[in-house]
């Protein structure tokens, strides 16, 4: 491979709180240091004038439902819109059908990522059998297949005697629990957050003690087993309040938050309009304002899209009818600058963390930096470059996005994996 | 005062004056039905499907003596399970029926928002006969246009709505379309069923039935369902009806002249002493006679015709 010579960008690297003007070189699928003359003579050159050059980002929550429902999604075009995002390493989540339980399922999602993947994929096994909270799954051998954590995926195991065991059996092979915090008999059948707006919807309401009871609860078992647990899509003030409490303390867990929960409230369900039904629901705007600040004073450790494919048609029905999430990939990047970095609450550098090396330092994934020998995943982006997401234009096989027809600031230019450009831009080059 | 709209799904997005002219609509209806041949001409040729996701007896058939009353042919289905559990969409549902050359739909469904949602997809007028606890317009316009006959006007009355608000569409309608209208509205009944959420409409809300009637000029009462156990928001009817069922002891904390309105159908004994509800203070069957007039009205105006035209025909 010959190498590659990105010169004159804004290279951003937040882990090592690098922000200078300069050139980045790859030899080998790796970030180097200027290379010999003769190497640099046949290199590629990309330039990189006007553009900030960072590393590849980095999402812990993506759901590219393979094996079983490629009618949503698949590896290949899920992978396409991360590289299409700027992202380079995606965890998948395991609720998949089947389910990813059992060594042999991880194998078979290894092999279609070996086949069609464009950026890395780094799976994620269940907790339970078949994601019934019932029995444990066979976390070691999952372990030894590769899996990087194991998770429920969208659903949160009821039992806490079961939670329990699952955490501290995973600790022994030092393998994170990522959980969706919800506890299933305060949320009901709600379908939007519980408040003003469902009261006058009419809408079944999800109430915030759903998820703060669950995030107590993990706490609680953290406390007690010293795990690691890692909490998805916070979006309740108060369960922001119980981390923080919990990280003051020196407790093992981490947590993410996604763009859309950052963004917006429960005030857009006033449109009836299935691409704002996620779970956890869009809440108030008290919570959407402790989200931020909890990015800011590192609360929250990063964000990650919750990445959710459904077709339009799955979506084209009543409200109470439509299922959960949404498509984050392709927006990520705009949302977190607009709402972090242009909103003059974290510098570049800081905003560009939560989708970089902190991300990737949560499930211990050597990613998510430009350090010298580190993986060449880089991701080169205009800052102030506008444009509108367009249904049928997502990479992703769905088009189940908030963000249609709004203009977003901020344009992934060039997607970079082990030193070979995946994204130009405008097209996936494939191998 | 015109009437713009192809469809009646909300009692929220119409202007005060939307709703008087539906008034004034409903006043010559309301002749209308007292001459000897009560019926008009008015959508002689239309066909109107009464769509039915939700059994509802009363509301289907005031829908359809109302269409039938303006000359029109009606069809009512009564979709006995939901089109999604039947794995068609409601979209396909809608769109073969207005393919079968439906003029107006009359939808009821349990899903807040699907009224408004196949209003979108159609040409032809959507009339909502009730989205899941969202809204029922037509019986709000109904409950007000009584109350207009009773006081003239709702400026500055003072009405209490009794019960189960957290699931009502009705209680939704009425806010909206009594707040409109310049009345004082509270809400009363137990903290799980009237949430404080409420507050922030302009209503008052209250847990203490005897303070929540002091001077009222109307108490609406809705029904009771009472639900399995452990998802139940109070502990049994028993209870419900001693602590908020509306008695003879009870009406007297009312305003002296005051009335009592019910969407039916009653629970008699649980929500209200049967004897209050066949009272005279009791106006609820002649709810049930101005919801004839109002539903010819909505059909009316929503199929372009205008209330001048209905008084000189
Ligand atoms: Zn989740
Ligand atoms: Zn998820």
């Amino acid at each position: 491979m010959p190498a590659t010579w990105i010169k004159n960008g804004r290279i951003i690297d937040p882990k090592n709180n690098r922000d200078e003007t300069g050139d980045l070189f790859i030899v080998d699928g790796k970030i180097s240091a200027r290379p010999a003359q003769d190497i640099l003579d046949t290199a590629e050159v990309i330039d990189a004038s006007g553009l900030v050059v960072c590393p590849g980002l980095v999402d812990l929550h993506v759901h590219f439902r393979v094996p079983g429902q490629s009618h949503k999604e698949t590896i290949r075009s899920g992978t396409s819109a991360a590289a299409a995002g700027g992202f380079t390493s995606v965890v998948c989540m395991p609720n998949t059908s089947p389910a990813v339980d059992s060594a042999g399922t991880v194998q078979l999602i290894k092999d279609v990522v070996h086949r069609e993947a464009v950026v890395n994929v780094f799976p994620t096994g269940t907790i339970t059998v078949g994601r019934e909270g019932e029995a444990l799954a066979p976390t070691g051998s999952l372990a030894s297949s590769g899996i990087v954590a194991i998770t429920d995926g969208g659903k949160c195991v009821q039992n806490a005697g079961l939670m329990r065991r699952a955490v501290q059996y995973a600790h022994m092979f030092d393998i994170p629990v990522i959980d969706h915090c919800q506890d299933y008999s305060l949320s009901g059948d709600g379908v939007m957050n519980e408040g003003l707006v469902s009261a006058k919807l009419g809408l079944r309401g999800l109430p915030k003690a759903a998820e703060d009871m669950i995030v107590s609860r993990d706490v609680i078992l953290s406390t007690h087993t010293g795990a690691h647990i890692h909490l998805q899509h916070v979006s309740s003030k108060t369960a922001v309040e119980i981390i923080r409490r919990a990280k003051a303390r020196g407790i093992n867990v981490t947590a993410e938050v996604t763009p859309h929960h950052i963004s917006l409230t429960d005030a857009e369900v006033e449109s009836f309009n299935t691409n704002f039904k996620m779970n956890p629901p869009l809440r108030s705007e008290e919570d959407r304002i402790a989200l931020l600040q909890a990015l800011e004073d590192g609360t929250i450790d990063c964000i990650a899209t919750g990445h959710a494919p459904h077709t339009d048609y799955e979506k084209d029905v009543e409200f109470d009818y439509a299922p959960f999430g949404v498509i984050g990939l392709e927006t990520a990047l705009s949302l977190t600058l607009a709402q972090l970095y242009r909103s003059e609450r974290l510098s570049l550098i800081g905003a560009l963390s939560l989708l970089t090396h902190r991300p990737a330092e949560i499930l211990k994934l050597k990613k998510g930096t430009l350090s010298e020998g580190a993986d060449a995943d880089v991701t080169l982006f205009d800052l102030d470059e506008t444009w509108v997401p367009q249904d049928k234009k997502f990479f992703s096989k769905s088009s189940n996005s908030p963000w249609i027809g709004q203009e977003l600031t901020g344009k992934v230019k060039t997607t970079i994996v082990a030193g070979r450009v995946v994204f130009d831009g405008t097209r996936i080059l494939a191998d | 005062m015109p009437w713009n709209r192809k469809d009646l799904i909300t009692i929220e997005e119409l202007s005060v004056d939307e709703i008087n002219t539906l008034f004034e609509t409903a006043d010559a209806f309301k002749k209308v039905l007292g001459r000897k041949t009560a019926k008009t001409p008015a959508l002689r040729g239309k066909h109107v499907v009464n769509l039915f996701f939700e059994p509802s007896t009363r509301t289907r058939v005031a829908f359809e003596m109302a269409a039938k009353r303006l000359s029109a042919d009606v069809t009512s289905l009564d979709m006995k399970t939901s089109s999604a559990t039947k794995g068609e969409t409601l979209r396909d549902t809608v769109e073969n029926i207005r393919a079968l050359a439906a003029d107006i739909i009359i939808i009821r469904h349990s899903a807040p928002g699907s009224a408004g949602y196949i209003a979108k997809i159609l040409d032809i007028p959507v009339l909502n006969a009730g989205d899941g606890a969202h809204e029922h317009p037509t019986q709000a316009l109904l409950d007000c246009f009584t109350l207009r006959e009773k006081f003239g006007s709702l400026e500055g009355r003072k009405i209490a709505i009794l019960g189960d608000i957290l699931y009502s569409r009705v209680a939704r309608s009425n806010i909206w379309a009594m707040k409109k209208l310049g009345a004082e509205v509270t809400l009363v009944g137990p903290s799980t069923l009237v949430p404080h959420e409420f507050e922030q409409f302009g209503v008052h809300v209250s847990h203490n039935l005897k303070s929540a009637l002091a001077d009222k000029d109307a108490v609406m009462l809705l029904r009771i369902q009472h639900e399995r156990q452990n998802a139940s928001a109070f502990p049994s009817l028993n209870e419900y009806t001693s602590m908020f069922g509306l008695n003879k002891e009870r009406l007297a904390w009312l305003k002296k002249d005051a009335i009592i309105m019910h969407p039916g159908p009653i629970n008699r004994g649980v929500e209200i002493d049967s004897e209050l509800a066949d009272s005279e203070q009791s106006v609820i069957l002649e709810q049930v006679t101005n919801g004839l007039a109002v539903r010819m009205a909505g059909l009316y105006l929503c199929n372009g015709g205008s209330a001048e035209a209905v008084v000189t025909k």
